[in-house]
């Protein structure tokens, strides 16, 4: 126990940064990601396959080869960001892609009428996909929503090979260090499991609040 | 495809403005790719002296092992967790409450646990507490712990996914309830999950990346030799990611394929797992049934 | 003329009775015994020599990203550096033959700092040869032969940087290490306002961010920094004013003493036949550094219990190990 109450402090730290962490990169992958639900349903065929194109391309990349290209690769081409900044934008970057399917995927849950009836009492597309359909199928997509927050939760953990002292790096160092792997491991367990089952316990709250009940 | 909630065809002013807006996307887009390339190339990153060295004979082949070592993690990791899974998913449909406890803390426990730290203290801890592990078990072993608690929860919808009727038929003609569940339930539930395991191998194969930490020669290290030999570690980078995608876009390919046969065979939806990995809502596409 | 001379020059006699004695039946013999070959020697039974003599490999832990002293070489897949070079020496005085039949005989595993002492413990390994600095905690988990090289830590940074001169002029400053090494706890000691929040597994991933502006100095010893200057001269450069002194020792089972004997007994043997300055003129001397004289190898008595080498838990257990503290360094 001892190696866990001497590392309060560490982990109390480390707790905070992923809270950070994982708070700023799902803004970031909420609003790129509706953009790219937007561009995904959108009537301009150059728009859609773009949004198709980001979607498939980060996908289906490791989002630590991404956190790599990014923080060790760019300064070549003079782009270079804080450690936490680049953790937090790939993160972002990585997440939007499934955000981004998952708001499609509850725009299509929308019935047709609703469209319909939208362009018939006269609004344009922006309009009726900002003011129609996007509200109704933001609800649908809560609970999905939620499970890829508690998996960005868990992916904050790569942020801990650029150096971000955050809760897994605490964590390793002290796995790697002291020979009391175990405990180190289990206490880290519970830290992360204080994040998202509350989490889990807010989404399904915000699920039952959103609900249509019919 | 226009998305079906946003209405039928275009009409002559619609289409009028969704040509004026292609025309203008087309713009934007080539102007951002533009200057992305000419960052590119004023850093001198487009140079054929970056690239040359990775089409050397003997780079590819030290390319092609640390994709077979990517490969053969995570193919074994899928075999074994999905045995493991299995198991998971049978006590979580036990009767027995015990059981079903240890099946489902075995879930919570795993799932919520970031995959990277699972490395290391496999990789770290276990031979402190005298399980002695190659570097290429240990990296397997967390990926199956991991996976098991995944494929579980896929497994498990995939039975619950099946009509109760073949259950009660099951039973109605004499069945008992193991016999119903490994001659009737398991063999259906197997199809239907077929393209949810290519998507789960997709997500096994970038999470064998995560083995870079413990000097698992997979892929991504392989390529952080090669740059740092060249010089050229973006370059290096780039290309594992390409190869990754190349790779997993296939794969994700074939996953869907094989959904849109089984949708038109079985007239059902197959097992969705809402996003990516790990990830998670393991539910029915099929509303009526959820 | 030296003991061990005349003991080589007389183990050289005997093989060349044996060749030529041989020769007529046996072709083979006389083709794999250059002018340099040794005999393999005779290892009393239950020891590690003998085991590893008679699986045919020896097998060492290095790293494949240090330039001069162990890095891949991913097209001919070989391990290229002044560690390898040393393991090779051993793996001579193991099997016998020349250099080169015995470097054959060696199997390279990839040993980043942080795992070390596990891989000793594991017993994955049968020895480390990874810039691996003797100090008292990593003697609580496993043991060393050598020093066979005295390194000492510098300080890198930019070629223009004007104002970084001594391990002093740290305080304040973002400097760059590797995580788990004593060059970390080090800087930490002698500078202790400076920021080491960033810290990567590999020096290479140090000097890219120095590279990048993202620290203002990496500091570990002078070789491994000599290195990745010799791979960047323009931008680049060592501080040369060395505060400490680090001694890289082989690493092996804690507690092996008849394989520690022999491991220090073969370096002080290459110290003598200068297959040790010829070893390092190969490699660290590339880089523009001249031979040093070799230091001379520590006997010291392995405290703590020794355990036996099948059991890694022993010298594991919280009190046998020095290292269960908190502290971040191993």
């Amino acid at each position: 126990m001892e190696v866990l109450l001497n590392n309060l402090d560490s982990f109390g730290s480390g707790l905070r940064l992923t809270v950070a962490l994982a708070l700023t990169s799902f803004s970031g992958a909420l609003a790129i990601g509706l953009v790219i639900a937007a561009f995904r349903v959108s009537p301009v065929p150059p728009l859609r396959a773009a949004g198709a194109f980001y979607v498939e391309t980060i996908r289906n990349i490791p989002p630590l080869v991404l956190l790599l290209v990014f923080y060790f690769g760019f300064p070549d081409i003079g782009i270079v960001y804080s450690e936490f900044v680049s953790a937090a934008l790939i993160l972002a970057i990585y997440t939007a892609a499934f955000v981004g399917e998952a708001i499609r995927a509850g725009i299509n849950t929308v019935s047709r009428g609703q469209a319909e009836a939208a362009r018939a009492i006269g609004l344009t597309f922006t309009q009726t996909l900002g003011l129609v359909v996007m509200p109704q199928a933001l609800r649908s997509v809560v609970p999905p929503l939620g499970n890829l927050f508690i998996a960005l939760v868990k992916n904050t953990s790569l942020a801990s090979v650029i150096s971000v002292a955050e809760l897994t790096f605490i964590s390793k160092r002290l796995i790697t260090s002291t020979a009391q792997g175990l405990l180190v491991f289990l206490g880290t367990a519970i830290a992360y499991l204080i994040l998202t089952l509350p989490a889990g316990w807010v989404i399904g709250r915000i699920e039952q609040k959103v609900s249509i009940r019919r | 495809m226009v998305a079906p909630a946003l209405g039928d065809a275009l009409g002559p002013r619609g289409r009028r403005r969704a040509r004026t807006a292609s025309v203008l996307a087309v713009l934007a887009i080539g102007f951002v790719v533009y200057i992305a390339l000419r960052r590119f190339a004023e850093a001198g990153q487009l140079d054929w002296d970056e690239w040359e060295p990775l089409t050397q004979r003997d780079v590819i082949r030290f390319f092609g092992k640390g994709l077979l070592h990517t490969m053969q993690a995570a193919s074994v990791s899928l075999v074994l967790a999905s045995a493991f899974g299995m198991v998971l998913a049978l006590g979580r449909l036990s009767p027995s409450l015990a059981l079903r406890t240890i099946a489902r803390s075995y879930v919570e426990f795993f799932r919520g646990f970031p995959l990277i730290l699972l490395i290391v203290f496999s990789f770290f801890t276990l031979p402190r507490l005298g399980i002695e592990l190659t570097r290429f078990w240990s990296v397997c072993v967390a990926l199956i712990l991991y996976n098991a608690a995944v494929l579980g929860e896929i497994f498990r919808a995939g039975i619950l996914s099946l009509d109760r009727g073949q259950t009660e038929a099951a039973s109605a003609i004499g069945l008992r309830r193991r016999q119903a569940m490994r001659l009737v339930i398991l063999p259906q539930s197997f199809r239907r999950m077929t393209p949810t395991i290519v998507s789960q191998f997709v997500t096994l194969l970038k999470d064998t990346s995560l083995a870079f930490v413990v000097g698992y020669e997979e892929l991504l290290r392989t390529g952080q030799i090669a740059g740092e030999f060249y010089k050229n570690g973006l370059q290096s980078l780039i290309v594992v990611a390409l190869i990754f995608l190349v790779v997993n876009f296939t794969l994700s390919r074939i996953a869907r394929r094989l959904e849109v046969r089984q949708r038109k065979r079985f007239r059902t939806g197959t097992i969705a797992v809402a996003g990516p990995e790990d990830l998670v809502t393991v539910g029915l596409v099929d509303p009526a049934k959820s | 003329m030296s003991r061990t001379r005349a003991v080589l020059l007389s183990m050289l006699l005997c093989l060349g009775l044996i060749a030529g004695a041989c020769a007529s039946d046996d072709p083979e013999v006389e083709g794999t015994n250059g002018p340099d070959a040794q005999e393999a020697p005779e290892f009393a039974e239950d020891t590690t020599m003998a085991a590893i003599q008679q699986r045919g490999t020896l097998n060492v832990g290095t790293k494949f990203d240090q330039n001069l002293f162990g890095l891949k070489n991913p097209i001919t897949g070989n391990i290229e550096g002044f560690d390898v070079e040393i393991a090779k020496i051993i793996a001579q005085a193991i099997f016998g033959g020349t250099i080169e039949d015995a470097g054959e005989k060696v199997e390279f595993t990839e040993t980043v700092s942080a795992v070390r002492e596990a891989e000793i413990q594991k017993g994955s390994v049968d020895m480390i040869v990874a810039t691996y600095t003797i100090n008292d905690t990593r003697k609580g988990l496993v043991d060393f032969a050598g020093p066979y090289f005295v390194a000492g830590q510098d300080i890198m940074v930019a070629k223009d940087n004007d104002t970084i001169k001594s391990v002093t002029d740290l305080n304040g400053k973002k400097v760059c290490s590797v995580q788990g090494s004593t060059s970390l706890k080090n800087v930490q000691e002698q500078a202790p306002q400076a920021d080491v929040s960033i810290s990567f597994e590999r020096y290479t991933d140090c000097a890219d961010a120095l590279k990048a502006g993202r620290v203002d100095a990496v500091t570990t010893d002078n070789v491994i920094l000599l290195g990745l200057v010799k791979d960047n001269p323009d931008d680049f450069k060592v501080v040369e004013n060395t505060f400490t002194s680090e001694p890289y020792g082989i690493g092996i089972t804690k507690g092996d003493q008849a394989f520690r004997d022999f491991l220090n007994d073969t370096l002080e043997e290459a110290y003598e036949n200068g297959s040790w300055e010829e070893a390092f003129d190969s490699t660290v001397g590339q880089a523009g550094v001249e031979a040093p004289e070799p230091p001379a190898v520590d006997r010291y008595s392995s405290t703590g219990e020794a355990s036996p080498a099948p059991d890694p838990s022993a010298s594991t257990s919280p009190d046998a190990s020095p290292s269960a503290s908190a502290s971040p360094t191993t």
